[in-house]
């Protein structure tokens, strides 16, 4: 979905959609290819593993359709528990993908695949040093959040909920607190189940989705990343459009003025 | 000597390098590789010596999320 008005910005470079698509757990190549046609994403998320260096397969399909998508990578450093294994898995990124774009993960804990937050911020300071436009993949927490814009962050990736669990923000309220707060763009990473998630927080203010799970695992990926880009894009136009103010109590929005028969039983 | 990519041992003769390593196991590009954990870029790999017992790894593009 391309907005030339109002496009996302990260570290002064355009992109064409508010929604960034991960690429893992398609049922096949072709269903990814399909789904990513259909949403438009404005980058698209890989990782890299070791070679199987026994295998007789000599191509790279994956490499193949990325070049064929022609939209722009990020790459991850998914799986890293150690600010040494991401720094080394960040410079093998940008060698292989030939870009400085990394969605920094550095796994805390095994079982909910929260960030090390108290390593976070030293790994993301280094990763700027070495030139790399550092994406990281962060909690709501806003002294964290802060901490990473002041090492450098450009933008920002809190968590909606554990990468997986489709449960949506659960918790909304340190999630808007942190849009209040903070003025950089912060683009909701991980726990998005549903397109009225993506809307929701594009409603809240933030500047961008990124999911992956919720498309690939639905029993039709190709419409539902086109229904997340949807989403996403009706809930950044709600976000500019200025939503009323809650009422406590009704008001009715047909004039009362000239109703028939009032007052007249 | 033994050397491990990607976790299975290997022999090299003393003194080789990553080059021969990549050469070895016949790696299929895109790949980066790490010697111990740390990077080497592919315009050091004929100057990069190996040591008995290093671990090499040599990585490529995944999906990934």
């Amino acid at each position: 979905m391309t907005n030339t008005t109002d496009a996302l910005v990260l570290y002064g470079e355009t992109f064409q959609s508010r929604l960034l698509l991960g690429t893992s757990r398609y049922p096949s190549p072709q269903i990814l290819e399909n789904a990513v046609r259909q949403s438009q994403p404005g980058m698209l998320t890989a990782s890299l593993r070791r070679q199987n260096v026994s295998s007789t397969d000599t191509g790279n399909r994956f490499w193949d359709l990325l070049r064929r998508l022609n939209v722009p990578v990020l790459p991850n450093t998914a799986g890293c528990h150690s600010a040494q294994e991401v720094i080394t898995t960040a410079h093998m990124a940008r060698e292989v993908f030939q870009t400085s774009w990394i969605k920094l993960e550095l796994i805390g804990d095994d079982y909910t695949l929260q960030p090390d937050t108290l390593n976070l911020v030293g790994v993301a300071s280094q990763l700027i040093k070495d030139g790399f436009k550092v994406l990281p993949y962060c909690t709501e927490d806003l002294v964290l959040c802060q901490r990473l814009v002041d090492v450098g962050c450009e933008a920002i990736m809190p968590w909606a909920a554990p990468i997986g669990t489709g449960k949506g923000p659960i918790n909304p309220y340190a999630l808007r607190t942190l849009r209040e707060r903070l003025s950089v763009p912060m683009i909701v990473d991980a726990g998005l189940g549903l397109p009225s998630h993506a809307c929701q927080v594009m409603e809240w203010g933030f500047d961008g989705v990124l999911l992956n799970t919720a498309v690939a695992l639905a029993q039709d990926p190709a419409a539902m990343a086109s229904a997340f880009a949807q989403a996403t894009q009706a809930g950044r136009t709600a976000f500019l459009s200025g939503a009323m103010i809650e009422q406590q109590s009704a008001q009715a929005s047909t004039p009362v003025l000239g109703t028939p028969f009032w007052h007249q039983t | 000597m033994q050397v491990f990519i990607n976790q299975t041992p290997h022999e090299l003769p003393q003194a080789a390098t990553l080059k021969m390593a990549i050469t070895l196991v016949q790696a299929q590009p895109p790949f980066a590789a790490a010697v111990n954990l740390v990077f080497v870029p592919n315009s050091q790999y004929e100057q990069k010596v190996l040591q008995s017992q290093d671990r090499i790894d040599i990585i490529s593009p995944v999906t990934g999320g």
